[in-house]
C-alpha cells in the first residue's frame, strides 16, 4: 500500500491554507463572519457661506480623504449656479467653486461619507515637509528661543518635546501672551517644533458627535515619529487621536479660501449611519486600484454570478457526504447540485412542484417515445424539445391563471431535465417503478438539502467573501474520497449479519 | 414529558434497524467504500476494465485462454445488419439468447429456449416473432441497456442446457453461480436463482434468491431474498438447504483461471453449469456487488486480509490455490 503520508499532509496543507486565507480576509479587511453585519458611516456635510458683491467668486475648500481609521466613501456638493472641480494640491485635495458673479449671502454645500474602517488604506504618504525657518523679530525670537530650550531639556523625543512645549505655552503666561500677538499658539508649536528638528504641523479636525449641527473644526498638532504619528491636543497637551476625531485638513494648508467675496465662513454638520457592511464595501473598493483578491472589486453583475458559482462547491459536498456517507442513490451524479441551484431561483416549493410536473408529464409522454424505436440521440433531442415545449405551455397556463410563480419554471436546465427524464424512464423499464421512485426520491432529497444549504444566508456570505472556505471544501472532498467505513444506509443492509452471528 | 419517551423509543427502533459500525467490522464486512478504495481501485488497473464490461472481448479472452464459454453464433454490431438477424439463427436448432455486450446486471437479455412454427418461444412461455427480435437488437445498438447509453453489440450465443439438478431450485430463467476470486484465490461464492418477483432474472435486489454456498465442497449455507434470510423457494416450496453444486472443483478451477486470463485481483466470475459441457463463463465483473456477504452470513474481510498477508502466493499454481481456498475457507474443518 502506498504511503498515505503525502495525502494526509496535502489535505492539512489546504486546509491549514483554507483556514489562514480565511482568517486573514477577516483580520486585514475586516470582513464580519456573519451576514447582515452593520458599519458605521458618518456624513459630513460642510457649509460654505460668504457675502458675495458682483464680482468673480472663487471658493477652495479642504476635503478630507481616505485616513487612518475612516474611509472616505463617496463625496457630492450642492451649489446651483457653480461651477465645480475638486483639485489635488500640495496642500491637500480641494473642492473648489467659481461663479462669474455673484451677489449676496451665498451658501455652498459639501457633503462627504467617511466609513468608519480600522482597516483603512489611507491614499498618500502623510508625511510633513520641512518648512524654511523663519527668522523671528525680536523679543519674540529669544521668548520662543526661551520656552523651547525649557521644553527641550525637559523631554526626550519628539513627543514628549511635543508636550512639553505646549505646557510651557500654558506654564508661562506672559511669554505665551507675548508670542501671541504676532501668531497663534498652535502656529508657534508647530514652528518652535520644526526648528528643533521635529516635523511637526498644524491640523484641522472635527468632533464626530451624531446628529451635531453647526461644528467647527478644531485645531490640533500633529507630531511624526518616524513613520508614526500622533496628534496632541494644543491646550491641554493631551497625547492621542479620539476615536471621532477626524481630520480635515492635515496638510499645512487653508481650510477654506474665498477669492471675490468677504465674511467666509465654513460649518459642518454630521450624522451617523448604519450601512450593510457588504455595501460599505463595495463602496470602499468601487475605484480602489490596490491590488486585492476580493470579487467586491469586479463590477456588481459579475458579482451576483461569482455567487451563484461559488455556492457550487458547498452543493457538490453535499452530495459527496450523502453519497458517501449515507448512501443515498441519486440518478446522476451531480444532477441535484443543478437541480438545487434551479430551486434557488425559483424558491423551493414552486421548484418541486415545477420540477415534479415536468417530469411526470415527460415521463408519459417518453413512454410513448419508446414504442418508436429510436436512435439514443435522436430519442433524447426529442424529449429536450419535448421539455421546452412543457415549459412553454406551462408558463403561458400559470400566467393565465394568474400565477407568476409558475413562469420560473424556466429555470430548470433543460438538458438536463432531458437526460433525468431519460434515465428515469429507463430505469422504469428495466427495474420497475420502485426503483424510479427510490433513485429519484433520492436525488430529490439530496437536492432539497444541497438547496437548503446553499440558501442559508451565512454559507452565500462565507463562499463570496472568503475565498480560503473553497480550499476548505476541498480538503473535505479528499478527506471523504478516502473514507473506507460504512455507509449508514449498509449499517441496515447488513443488520441481517450481526443477528446471525448471536444466535 | 412524553417528549423524552419518544426519543427513547425513537433510539431503540435505530437501534434495532441499524447495526453498530464497531458489530459490523467485528464480523469483517466489506462496504462499498472500502471495497472502491481498498479492493477495487488497488487491485483491479483501470486499462482492464474494458475487458470484462465487454463481453465480447471477455469472450474472446476466454476463447484463447481456454475457458469454457457459451458458443457463439454471431454478432450484429451495426443497425443495418439488423435484418440479417434471421439469417444468423438460422445456424442454431434450438435456444438461444440475445445480450448486449455492454449490459450490466442482466439487462438487456432475451432468452430464447426454443424456435417453432409459432415463433420464438422465451423463457417465460410467450412467444415473440421476428420484428420483436430484430426491435431489441436494434434497441442492444443504440445503446439502451449500456452504461452511460453508448452505441453497443448485440451479441447472440448459444442457449445454456442448465443442469438438471437445479430443476426446481430456479423460476423460470439460468441459475449461476458467483465466486469471488480474490488475487486467484476463491474467496466467496454464492447461486443466484431466479424467481417469480425477479421476474426471472438472477438479480438480487429485483427478488431473487442468493444462496451463500460453502467453498469447500459448495453446498448451500443460507438462502436469502431481499436481503432477509429464508428456507424455502418462494415459487417451488424446494429446501434451499439441500442445494449442492456439483463440479465443485471445477467451478472454483474455472473461476480462479479467470484471474490468470484477466489480470483484475477483485473479481466477480459468473459460472452456469451446463448439463453436456459443464461448467461455463458466462461474464465477468470488476466491481463485484456486497450482497454475497449476506447471502453467506459472512463478511468478506477476514478472508481478503487472510489472502493478503499469504507470502508464497506467486508460487502456488491453479491447483494449489483452489485447494488452499477449499481447505480454509469452509465450514466443515
Amino acid at each position: 500500500m502506498a504511503s498515505r503520508a503525502p495525502f494526509y499532509i496535502l489535505v492539512s496543507l489546504l486546509f491549514l491554507a483554507g483556514t489562514a486565507l480565511t482568517l486573514h480576509r477577516h483580520i486585514a479587511f475586516d470582513i464580519p463572519w456573519f451576514p447582515g453585519e452593520q458599519r458605521q458611516t458618518w456624513s459630513i456635510e460642510a457649509k460654505v457661506d460668504f457675502e458675495a458683491s458682483g464680482a468673480p467668486v472663487t471658493a477652495r475648500l479642504a476635503i478630507p480623504n481616505t485616513q487612518p481609521r475612516f474611509t472616505q466613501l463617496n463625496q457630492q456638493t450642492a451649489s446651483p449656479g457653480y461651477g465645480l472641480s475638486f483639485v489635488e494640491r500640495e496642500a491637500g485635495t480641494y473642492a473648489e467653486w467659481s461663479k462669474r458673479e455673484a451677489n449676496g449671502t451665498q451658501s455652498l454645500y459639501y457633503k462627504v461619507d467617511m466609513l468608519v474602517d480600522p482597516f483603512a488604506i489611507p491614499d498618500e504618504q502623510n508625511v510633513v515637509q520641512n518648512i524654511k525657518p523663519n527668522v523671528e523679530k525680536e523679543p519674540y525670537a529669544t521668548a520662543a528661543q526661551m520656552i523651547l530650550d525649557r521644553a527641550t531639556e525637559r523631554s526626550s523625543s519628539n513627543y514628549t518635546l511635543a508636550r512639553e512645549l505646549i505646557h510651557e505655552f500654558n506654564n508661562q503666561e506672559q511669554t505665551a501672551e507675548l508670542l501671541a500677538q504676532i501668531k497663534p499658539k498652535t502656529v508657534w508649536i508647530a514652528q518652535l517644533l520644526q526648528e528643533a528638528g521635529v516635523p511637526a504641523r498644524r491640523i484641522h479636525a472635527l468632533e464626530l458627535e451624531d446628529g451635531r449641527r453647526r461644528q467647527s473644526l478644531i485645531e490640533y498638532i500633529q507630531v511624526f515619529d518616524g513613520e508614526e504619528y500622533d496628534v496632541f491636543n494644543p491646550e491641554t497637551g493631551v497625547q492621542g487621536q479620539a476615536e471621532n476625531l477626524l481630520l480635515w485638513q492635515y496638510h499645512s494648508g487653508p481650510v477654506l479660501e474665498v477669492i471675490g467675496a468677504t465674511n467666509a465662513q465654513v460649518s459642518f454638520s454630521m450624522i451617523s449611519q448604519e450601512q450593510p457592511f457588504n455595501i460599505a464595501l463595495n463602496q470602499k473598493f468601487a475605484d480602489n486600484e490596490w491590488l486585492n483578491f476580493s470579487l467586491y472589486t469586479l463590477p456588481l453583475e459579475e458579482q451576483a454570478i461569482f455567487k451563484g458559482i461559488l455556492l457550487i462547491p458547498v452543493g457538490v459536498l453535499i452530495v459527496v457526504l450523502m453519497r458517501i456517507l449515507v448512501g443515498i442513490k441519486t440518478s446522476g451524479t451531480f444532477m441535484p447540485v443543478l437541480i438545487a441551484m434551479a430551486f434557488i431561483q425559483t424558491s423551493l416549493l414552486t421548484g418541486l412542484i415545477g420540477f415534479l410536473l415536468i417530469v411526470g408529464v415527460g415521463l408519459m409522454i417518453r413512454s410513448y417515445l419508446s414504442y418508436l424505436n429510436l436512435l439514443l440521440v435522436a430519442r433524447i433531442s426529442a424529449v429536450i424539445i419535448m421539455v421546452i415545449g412543457m415549459i412553454a405551455i406551462f408558463s403561458i397556463i400559470a400566467y393565465k391563471f394568474g400565477l407568476t410563480e409558475g413562469m420560473k419554471i424556466t429555470f430548470f436546465p433543460m438538458i438536463i431535465l432531458a437526460w433525468t427524464i431519460e434515465r428515469m424512464s429507463i430505469l422504469w423499464e428495466e427495474e420497475g417503478a420502485k426503483q424510479v421512485m427510490i433513485q429519484g426520491g433520492g436525488s430529490l432529497l439530496v437536492a432539497i438539502l444541497a438547496y437548503m444549504a446553499m440558501n442559508l444566508d451565512w454559507v452565500r456570505h462565507l463562499t463570496f467573501n472568503f475565498m480560503g472556505i473553497q480550499l476548505i471544501l476541498m480538503a473535505l472532498t479528499l478527506v471523504a474520497g478516502s473514507y473506507t467505513g460504512y455507509r449508514l444506509l449498509e449499517l441496515k443492509r447488513f443488520k441481517p449479519l450481526t443477528k446471525l452471528d448471536k444466535s | 414529558m412524553s417528549e423524552p419517551v419518544e426519543k427513547l423509543n425513537w433510539f431503540q427502533t435505530m437501534r434495532e434497524r441499524y447495526a453498530h459500525p464497531s458489530a459490523l467490522s467485528k464480523i469483517g464486512v466489506l462496504g462499498m467504500n472500502r471495497r472502491n478504495v481498498s479492493y477495487i481501485s488497488r487491485y483491479n488497473p483501470r486499462h482492464l476494465f474494458p475487458l470484462v464490461d465487454d463481453k465480447l472481448q471477455t469472450k474472446e479472452l476466454a476463447l484463447e485462454a481456454g475457458v469454457k464459454v457459451p458458443d457463439l453464433i454471431g454478432v450484429i454490431s451495426e443497425q443495418h445488419s439488423v435484418k440479417d438477424l434471421s439469417y444468423i439463427l438460422q445456424r442454431c436448432s434450438s435456444g438461444f439468447c440475445i445480450k448486449p455486450a455492454h449490459g450490466s446486471g442482466g439487462k438487456g437479455i432475451m432468452v430464447i429456449t426454443r424456435q417453432s412454427e409459432e415463433g420464438y418461444r422465451k423463457s417465460n412461455g410467450q412467444f415473440a416473432n421476428i420484428g420483436d427480435l430484430e426491435r431489441h437488437v436494434s434497441n442492444i445498438l443504440a445503446g439502451l441497456f449500456s452504461l452511460g447509453g453508448r452505441a453497443d453489440v448485440a451479441i447472440i450465443e448459444d442457449l445454456i442446457h442448465f443442469d438438471d439438478c437445479f430443476s426446481g431450485f430456479s423460476y423460470e430463467g439460468v441459475p449461476d453461480t458467483r465466486v469471488i476470486v480474490f488475487r486467484g484465490f476463491p474467496v466467496m461464492a454464492m447461486m443466484r436463482l431466479s424467481t417469480a418477483a425477479s421476474n426471472g432474472k438472477a438479480n438480487l435486489h429485483q427478488g431473487a434468491v442468493g444462496v451463500g454456498l460453502d467453498i469447500g465442497d459448495g453446498h448451500a449455507l443460507r438462502a436469502v431474498q431481499f436481503d432477509k434470510p429464508i428456507l424455502l423457494h418462494p415459487d417451488t416450496g424446494l429446501n434451499m438447504m439441500t442445494l449442492n453444486v456439483p463440479h465443485w472443483e471445477e467451478v472454483l478451477t474455472l473461476a480462479v483461471s479467470c484471474y490468470e486470463m484477466s489480470g483484475l485481483g477483485y473479481l466477480g466470475t459468473d459460472i452456469v453449469l451446463d448439463r453436456f459441457k459443464g461448467p461455463m463463463l458466462l461474464e465477468l465483473n470488476a466491481r463485484p456487488g456486497l450482497t454475497i456477504q449476506i447471502a453467506n452470513g459472512k463478511g468478506l474481510l477476514p478472508r481478503l486480509r487472510q489472502i493478503e498477508s499469504l507470502s508464497h502466493k506467486k508460487r502456488m499454481s491453479i491447483a494449489d490455490r483452489v485447494a488452499y481456498a477449499r481447505e480454509h475457507f469452509t465450514d466443515h474443518r
